[in-house]
């Protein structure tokens, strides 16, 4: 076959593919692989024998990852560590719940014993009550930052869960889907709500605007 | 603007609690008791359509209805728009700030914050106490 006519085929092929099912399976490349060294067996020009070491190299290049992704165990990641991962970090948002609202209890406890107290102790005892008040603002952050990473993770379970279905693997994963755009926004968009893509949750230490920059950036509207 | 009615009824939203509560604590110790706590905007618009606050201080993401939503309804509703209504988030992109403002927010906190923080948003808002 010439080289034009190959190429056509090739991408022919690989075209009628994508169409028909929407994303390309691996062994759906192999086949075409496959189909288009049986359509150049017998012509040996130069060229023709590098594409056919190249297509070559490409099905041993698949079936070697189809091997790889075989041995970790894609599986185990998606029904054992992956949930494993986001129930513990819930445990901790469970915890710290509990552990600040305990420390609020015995706070608001002080608090109300420093209004038996002489004005300037009282005032002393506040004080410090109103920092502990303060500090627990870290359950918060913390519990959105926690958020954030759960729905990393659910993202990554997809992925797993798209890979285990491209090469075979029963899908482990509760979404079940194949990764699409539409299922990675289900994890991240949970309430589909209008205004989802202004929800980044806490910033990093560095990247978040001070209360100064916001005085600022709202003086900037007077 | 002076002699701030410290006994108007304060509606404050936020989906966790040991935030609604670090917020009670801190409006009780500047001497505002009347606090009433919503966990989502739908729940908190429902509350400003059944009594009268004096004040909004809502948290930014929340299910299913966010504080940026809860804002652009109160200030949509002819009996609700003069509402002041502090904004306090973890979102602190301008992108935020400028969606807040354009939406008709009154001041915006970012968390975590302190009462100093919080007793001078009220001033400038309300007016000083």
């Amino acid at each position: 076959m010439a080289m034009a006519a190959l190429g056509e085929d090739v991408e022919k092929r690989l075209h009628g593919l994508s169409k028909s099912v929407g994303r390309i399976d691996p062994e759906d490349i192999l086949e075409v692989v496959q189909s288009v060294m049986a359509s150049i067996e017998g012509d040996h020009t130069s060229l023709n024998q590098r594409l056919h070491a190249d297509i070559e190299a490409l099905a041993a290049y698949i079936n070697t990852a189809k091997a790889e992704i075989m041995k970790i165990r894609a599986d185990k990641i998606n029904a054992v560590y992956l949930p494993e991962a986001s129930d513990q970090l819930s445990a901790i948002v469970g915890a710290t719940e509990q552990a600040t609202n305990e420390i609020f209890e015995a706070v608001e406890s002080i608090e109300e014993l420093a209004s038996t107290m002489a004005p300037e102790q009282a005032k002393r005892i506040i004080d410090a009550v109103t920092r502990v008040y303060e500090a627990c603002n870290f359950q918060d952050i913390t519990g959105q930052r926690i958020s954030k990473v759960v729905t990393a993770l659910q993202n990554v379970e997809i992925r797993v869960d798209a890979l285990l279905q491209a090469f075979g693997q029963e899908g482990g994963a509760a979404a079940g889907g194949n990764g699409t755009a539409a299922e990675e926004s289900t994890a991240t968009k949970p309430g589909g709500r209008p205004d989802e893509d202004l929800m980044h949750g806490p910033a990093l230490p560095g990247e978040a605007n001070s209360q100064e920059d916001i005085d600022a950036l709202l003086a900037s509207f007077d | 603007m002076a002699g701030v009615d410290k006994n108007m009824s304060i509606l404050i939203v936020d989906d966790y609690k040991t935030m609604l509560r670090i917020i009670r604590n801190l409006l009780k110790q500047l001497g505002f008791n009347d606090v009433d706590e919503a966990i989502d905007g739908s729940s908190a618009l429902a509350k400003l359509r059944d009594k009268d606050f004096g004040l909004v201080i809502s948290d930014w993401n929340m299910e299913p209805m966010s504080g940026l939503q809860l804002l652009k309804e109160v200030r949509a509703d002819v009996k609700l728009k003069e509402i002041p209504f502090i904004m306090i988030t973890a979102e602190s992109k301008s992108e935020n700030v400028i969606a807040a403002k354009e939406a008709g927010v009154s001041n915006y906190i970012v968390k975590p914050f302190n009462a100093a923080t919080l007793k001078g948003k009220l001033s400038t808002v309300l007016g000083s106490f």
